[in-house]
């Protein structure tokens, strides 16, 4: 045997080097403080693998050094001394903002890594601001929350706030300041302009323009203000495709003036809608609205309102309705007219089709025994004199102050805006504009068909064009300068809630990209280029709120998220009492069009967003494409059947896209959605769906006659997740969604729970849930869900659920927890819907638990059906036994590995999952853990409400509730206890933990007669 | 209606000595050239073995999105194939067990390819449920193996009985069907010329002498084994068809499946039995050896198996009106009206139908018809097994998760490619291993003065 020679002794140079190459880290961190984003996070490993931290390494640990001549345990030292780079401060996973931010109550004195802190501030869309609380880790905004504290939404979202998250992360978001399509920098770009600038003040500002979308922010609205005050010949031109106009023109017939409408449907026992979807996001207010009008539809808690919808397509607000009339757009002013008239005890109502008359007759004594109690709202995109007459009618019932209130405009410049777009091209055509900003938006994909301003922009050598924006899109092209704009996440700024309330919006995290805000870029254009939005923001509020308390006045309104006293007061407004002389009757024969924002994508900013691409739409579940609606009597006299491609051809141009056949759907009628078909959304949205706004004119945005349809051949396929939205099947009809009238409540309040299987009937030995402290359950109340798909973005982004693709989508693979199934029944041109969110129910007796042959999902004490992602061998066998197909499975790798951006976008608390295991609704179980472990440390009991999943905290109904039915005083043990409550399937003894309040109507004995 | 016992064929015909019989037999192994259609034959299955090899790699790579498989249809043809090939092994070991103990001698020819046949295509059935998980590094986690990370099998699912029934079945088949082989592989050795191929088949003989001593150890252990095999085949596919029956999907979630099943492989097993017999004993003019006899027997038990899955269809659909259940009165529906009621029909007319000629005793012998009217049934098996598995997922309870399975070019690849493996097998075994069991043959003949 050979000896065993002595190691080697380490020399005394390897484990003490000399000081030669030596780390500077101050060197380092400004190393890394030049890169941005993704170059960041490569920084840092770059630096761990140099030689100069290495030598590092052996300085400061010696010991550990010893092991570094051991070539086996060296990558291992390294890994560990990895971790000294964070405690040299080089690797917080972010960088805090440089401004101090005020974190909400939840934060605990200093950051605890593990514990999100939660800010406060606003998502703006159309203007309008929503306040949000923005769940921070390690100041990575990771999740968007309401703030139930706000007046404006008491503690809602919307499905675009709640999505908002992954367009700041979005990878193909600009990141520089570019000039004809070269890297440039921000002070290139103010050297750019000093010159023209220059020019501009000796013309006082003549050849300057500003295009922005919709602004409610005081503090941009105050700068644009002060500039057009120093310039006094330039102008702030102002659009956005899903405008107020109509609302504006109707505001000014009534009243002479702009005002804002604003309802409080808790105290309205009639609603009556025409074509007003405010159960929707994307409506102003509609948070607040959803919330209102589901605690009045609530059969327990008095007397349970009415709601009457008269619309031009179908849309959630409509499936909530006790009474829907299905009518074309252009017949909505004939209707309103109508029952202005009679109203006034006039009986003709021959301008009203026949059978709309007795939906009108019922309407209108209804509306007449509830003066004061009622309201009646009127679509945006429905022309000025609707919303006159609307106006007219809320004040001879006496809704005024009740029910509706007038207030100052949210807006702050209320203009018509494709008056002002118009004005601008002309402009540009003229030869007048020299230098033309353009704050946001994309005008050059959305304007107006006939405006042409894509084409304006293009062609008209306007000599200086700067673009503000999130995106290098369709308009970014044709400016010579581009600028990265931070998102609202990431920047300073404030905004208008719809009820006026001003929300200042700070941000979570420093801009990724070195972005600017629109009240940078205006600050710069006023010769201040190196004034942060912190300084433009708090200098405006100083000047609104002068004197000492200044700072106690900022800390709480950054802490609470509003502004005390900014909320409108209601104004007394007189109306003018103008009449307004009839249109021609509409030719029934004529096809009318109708363009809507998409509930999806709204007007096409938001197509790059995978969460909301992916999300399926209320009505017909359809995603990653926008379809010509048509209803099922039209398409039987066309011979067109879902997914043929048609031809829509309006004012000389073309669109091709597929049909959709929509029940309930007005006959002799099609709608198609905005946002879709962009050229240079990214990686996400382009090229996915058509673009409509080629046959969008200014004239007629929102609905006119006259389009042509004609079959191409061909069929396009559509990617539905749903499979069937109907409950009768040819052998019966299948109890999914219970429901009754209210009057059949009263007489038989067990109705929902026939079939349900007695509690002894079981083989096995029934656990005791009830001797632990919690139990988890949760209730769905039918009645207040509204469609309105929040929940299901808030699980998105909750749980790092993967978007896959239409193509995936299509074969049904989309990996949503939380689903919302939506049902028709009845007459297919006019039927009644309904909307039953599913989520895993997790069974007492579930199905699934028996057959995973791994173990994979097993039942925890508590009642959650627990999934463990790491022992799931991928068999699939759970989800072919579960009856809900609540079980969604990685069939590929459907979870981005690569983009940096997302790695810091994910929630960290929960897992993200590889192909090939099993996932579904855990109750949100990283939520239930987090609040037992603070609890117990508190030596307490979690408390009833304190821990909300991420649908409940979504809902803006609070239709989803959760808590513990253990405790007999919690409000989800009360909603279980009602009357109405049942089981999904409760027949199979799977004894779901999660039960449905059987949707409740409250329809009109008069009408109910014939529509039965 | 039955021949008289004088006109029935024989198992054997006459005029074969003990020589004579080893002589036939083992010559196809040792001195017959092998010919050219041979190399072509197994030249084509090898490559469809190489397609199966790709297909499995890409599916190992991506992963099982690249079938058709999708919520609510979790499982496709991978389910549909390894319940079809399973179900064709039965009966195999039915013919060399269950015969042996009934002491039916007509057995004795046919009992070698037979379970061959059967381990090959447990084989090829064996591949499915390793590659259609999800994750197929971690698949051997469904054996119960003393682990570090303390965890055992969930033994309630019938996944996990699976992989006791399949791997039971695979080792008692390799056993049976090997021990089967000892006295022949002797055989081979003692005859063989060149020196290498004594070594291999002396190898494999282990040691075999002949002798009386040998002889009545052998005589035990073949019936031993024949005991254990026997309950097997009852037992192995009602394991299989409880994949099915334990879960609550309408169309799954009945009793009536496990002797529906078994006799439904019963079924596809005698019709892939006489797939193989008949070409073979054509080629390799074996019809001395299996003879008309053996066409009527396979035929008779495949038609009464026919009638026993017929009982089970009509009983399904009898239940789907008769318990006012409406899941189980929809499926029925969808099975006649829904967008596969095609699959069904032809699932009638395969299974049902054109099975009733064997009725017809002319047709029973005519090796042609047998021919066709196998294949005809192995084709209604599979689409039975599609029909459960894929047309009860794809409608069940909530109509909101009704979807439609489409095969992929994978799913196919992969199927084709394991029957494309089971005949190459098949070639590769009627090549080197003696076809019909020469000691059993030589049982047949009278000289050889068995006694009962």
């Amino acid at each position: 045997m050979k000896m065993e020679e002595q190691p080697e002794k380490p020399r005394r140079e390897d484990v003490c080097p000399s000081k030669k190459g030596a780390l500077d880290l101050d060197a380092a961190r400004d190393r890394l403080a030049e890169a941005q984003g993704p170059e960041y996070w490569r920084s840092l490993e770059e630096l761990a693998g140099s030689p100069d931290f290495q030598e590092m390494l052996h300085r400061e640990f010696p010991k550990g050094a010893s092991e570094w001549l051991d070539s086996v345990s060296r990558r291992g030292f390294l890994k560990l001394m990895g971790a000294s780079l964070a405690m040299a401060g080089m690797s917080a996973c972010t960088k805090q903002p440089l401004e101090p931010i005020v974190p909400y109550v939840k934060q605990p004195e200093e950051v605890v890594p593990g514990r999100p802190m939660f800010f406060a501030t606003a998502f703006t869309l159309g203007g309008y601001a929503s306040p949000v609380l923005v769940e921070s880790h390690l100041y990575r905004p990771t999740k968007i929350e309401g703030n139930d504290q706000h007046p404006a939404s008491l503690g809602g979202t919307d499905i675009f706030s709640q999505a908002s998250i992954l367009g700041m992360y979005d990878p193909d978001r600009s990141q520089t300041v570019t000039y004809l399509g070269e890297i440039r920098s921000w002070g290139s770009l103010v050297e750019a302009l000093r010159a023209p600038l220059n020019i501009q003040k000796g013309l006082q500002g003549a050849g300057i323009r500003i295009l922005t979308p919709t602004v409610s922010s005081p503090t941009l609205a105050d700068q644009l203000q002060s500039f057009l005050k120093a310039n006094p010949q330039a102008k702030w031109h102002v659009y956005e495709p899903v405008n107020r106009d109509n609302v504006l023109e109707g505001a000014k017939l009534a009243f002479g003036q702009p005002v804002e409408t604003r309802y409080d449907f808790s105290k309205a026992d009639v609603i009556l809608s025409l074509d007003a979807d405010f159960l929707y996001a994307g409506y102003p207010g509609f948070t607040r609205y959803a919330r209102d009008f589901a605690k009045r539809r609530n059969p327990e808690a008095g007397e349970m309102s009415r709601l009457y919808v008269a619309e031009s397509t179908p849309s959630s607000t409509g499936a909530k309705a006790d009474h829907r009339l299905p009518v074309r757009a252009v017949e909505i002013e004939s209707f309103v007219r109508a029952l202005d008239m009679m109203l006034g005890d006039d009986t003709d109502r021959s301008m009203v089709r026949a059978e709309q008359q007795k939906f009108l007759d019922a309407v209108l004594a209804d509306l007449k025994s509830h003066r004061g109690s009622s309201a009646v709202i009127a679509g945006d995109h429905q022309p000025g004199v609707v919303h006159a007459f609307v106006h007219r009618i809320n004040q001879t019932l006496g809704n005024l102050g009740k029910t509706v209130f007038y207030t100052d405009p949210v807006d702050a410049n209320p203009i018509n805006q494709a008056e002002s777009l118009k004005d601008l091209v002309a402009d540009m055509r003229g030869g007048k504009v020299d230098i033309l900003i353009i704050l946001g938006g994309n005008p050059a994909y959305d304007a107006p068909a006939d405006f042409g301003f894509a084409d304006a922009l293009k062609n008209t050598s306007i000599p200086l064009r700067v673009h503000l924006g999130l995106y290098q899109n369709e308009t970014a092209e044709l400016c010579q300068w581009h600028v990265n704009q931070a998102h609202y996440l990431e920047a300073w700024g404030d905004g208008r809630a719809y009820d006026g309330t001003v929300s200042i919006v700070q941000p979570l995290i420093a801009p990724l990209y070195e972005g600017k805000s629109a009240c940078e870029l205006v600050s710069m254009l006023s010769g201040q280029a190196d004034t942060g939005g912190h300084e433009i923001v708090q200098a405006y509020w100083k000047k609104q709120h002068p004197g000492a308390d200044f700072d106690e006045f900022w800390r709480k309104s950054l802490h609470d998220g509003w502004i005390e006293g900014t909320t409108f007061a209601a104004k007394q407004v007189a109306n003018k009492n103008a009449s307004f002389p009839a249109t021609s009757r509409a030719d029934d024969k004529a096809i009318e069009i109708n363009f809507r924002r998409d509930p999806s994508i709204y007007d096409g900013q938001f197509s790059n967003n995978g969460w909301l691409q992916e999300l399926p739409k209320p009505m017909n579940k359809l995603t990653w494409d926008n379809p010509v609606l048509m209803g099922p009597a039209m398409a039987e006299r066309m011979g067109i059947k879902t997914e043929d491609l048609v031809e829509l051809e309006l004012n000389g141009k073309k669109v091709t896209a597929p049909v959709w056949i929509q029940v309930g759907h007005p006959d002799n009628s099609v709608t198609v959605f905005l946002g879709y078909g962009r050229r240079r959304a990214g990686r996400v949205g382009t090229g996915a769906g058509f673009d409509i706004y080629v046959l969008r004119t200014s004239a007629t945005p929102w609905f006119t006659s006259g389009v042509v349809i004609r079959k191409v051949g061909g069929t396009y396929k559509l990617a539905s997740t749903q499979g069937y939205q109907t409950m009768e099947t040819p052998t019966g009809a299948r109890p999914l969604v219970r429901t009754a009238s209210i009057e059949e409540y009263r007489k038989e309040p067990d109705f929902a729970r026939e079939e349900e299987p007695p509690k002894e009937l079981t083989l096995y030995k029934p656990y005791p849930y009830a001797a632990g402290p919690y139990a988890w359950g949760m209730t769905v109340d039918m009645n207040a869900c509204v469609g309105c798909n929040n929940c299901v973005v808030a699980c998105q982004s909750e749980n790092n659920i993967a978007v896959v693709g239409k193509e995936q989508t299509v074969l049904g693979r989309h990996m949503h927890w939380i689903r919302i199934d939506s049902y028709y029944q009845g007459d297919r041109d006019n039927p009644k819907a309904y909307f039953q969110p599913v989520p895993c129910q997790q069974c007492e007796n579930a199905p699934c638990e028996v057959v995973c042959p791994v173990g994979a999902t097993v039942h925890s004490s508590e009642g959650l059906n627990d999934m463990v992602y790491n022992r799931c061998v991928g068999t699939r066998y759970c989800s072919d036994n579960c009856p809900y197909k609540v079980r969604r499975f990685n069939f590929l790798l459907f979870q981005d590995w690569e983009t940096s951006q997302f790695k810091m976008m994910r929630n960290p608390d929960v897992t993200v999952r590889s192909r090939g295991v099993m996932e579904k609704c855990t109750y949100c179980v990283q939520r239930i853990n987090e609040h037992r472990i603070d609890a117990e440390r508190e030596d307490r009991k979690i408390r009833d409400g304190e821990l909300q999943t991420a649908c409940q905290q979504s809902c803006p109904a609070n239709a989803i509730v959760f808590g513990n039915i253990n405790d007999p005083e919690s409000k989800v043990s009360k909603l279980k206890a009602q009357g109405r409550n049942y089981g999904l399937l409760a027949d199979l003894n799977t004894r779901p933990r999660t039960t449905y309040l059987a949707d409740i109507r409250n329809p009109n004995p008069e009408l109910e007669a014939e529509h039965s | 209606m039955d021949e008289p016992i004088e006109t029935r064929a024989p198992v054997i015909e006459p005029g074969y000595t003990l020589g004579s019989v080893t002589d036939k037999i083992s010559s196809i192994v040792l001195t017959r050239p092998t010919s050219n259609a041979w190399f072509v034959g197994f030249g084509l299955m090898f490559l469809l073995t190489m397609m199966l090899l790709f297909a499995m790699g890409y599916l190992f790579v991506k992963g099982v999105g690249i079938w058709g498989v999708t919520i609510p249809i979790g499982w496709g043809f991978a389910i549909v194939n390894f319940v079809w090939w399973i179900g064709i092994g039965h009966a195999g070991t039915l013919i060399s067990a269950i015969l042996l103990l009934l002491r039916q001698s007509w057995r004795n020819s046919i009992n070698r390819f037979a379970e061959a046949m059967t381990l090959f295509a447990v084989a090829c059935a064996g591949i499915f449920p390793a590659i259609h998980v999800g994750r197929p590094w971690v698949a051997y986690w469904l054996f119960p193996y003393p682990n570090t990370m303390n965890v055992w099998p969930q033994f309630r699912s019938p996944l996990v009985w699976d992989v006791f029934a399949v791997s039971t079945y695979a080792t008692i088949s390799a056993l049976f069907w090997f021990i089967g082989l000892i006295p022949d592989l002797a055989t081979l050795r003692d005859r063989s010329e060149e020196r290498w191929k004594k070594i291999i088949y002396g190898m494999l003989a282990m040691g075999w002498r002949g002798s009386a001593r040998h002889w009545h150890r052998y005589e035990t252990a073949y019936l031993l084994l024949a005991g254990l095999a026997t309950p097997l085949v009852l037992s192995v596919h009602t394991v299989v068809s409880f994949d099915f029956a334990v879960g609550i999907v309408p169309g799954w979630h009945t009793t009536i499946f496990p002797p529906y099943f078994v006799a439904g492989a019963i079924y596809s097993g005698f019709a892939m039995v006489l797939m193989l017999a008949i070409p073979i004993r054509k080629i390799y003019k074996l019809e001395d050896f299996i003879t008309e006899r053996h066409l009527q027997n396979s035929a008779k038990v495949m038609l009464a198996t026919g009638l026993i899955v017929a009982y089970g269809y009509g009983i399904e659909a009898f239940m789907g009106w008769y318990s006012g259940n409406r899941y189980d009165a929809f499926l029925l529906w969808n099975r006649l009206h829904g967008p596969y009621s095609f699959f069904y029909y032809m699932l009638l007319i395969c299974n049902l139908g054109i099975p009733q000629v064997l009725w017809i005793s002319k047709l029973r012998s005519s090796p042609l018809w047998l021919f066709l009217v196998s294949l005809v049934v192995l084709v209604g098996m599979w689409l039975e097994r599609f029909i459960i598995v894929v047309v009860s997922l794809h409608r069940d309870f909530l109509t909101s998760s009704w979807g439609m399975y489409y095969p992929t070019r994978w799913d196919w690849m992969t199927y084709i490619g394991t029957i494309g493996m089971f005949l190459a097998a098949m070639f590769l075994f009627v090549r080197i291993l003696p076809m019909i069991s020469i000691f059993e043959m030589r049982t047949l003949l009278p000289e050889a003065e068995v006694k009962e």
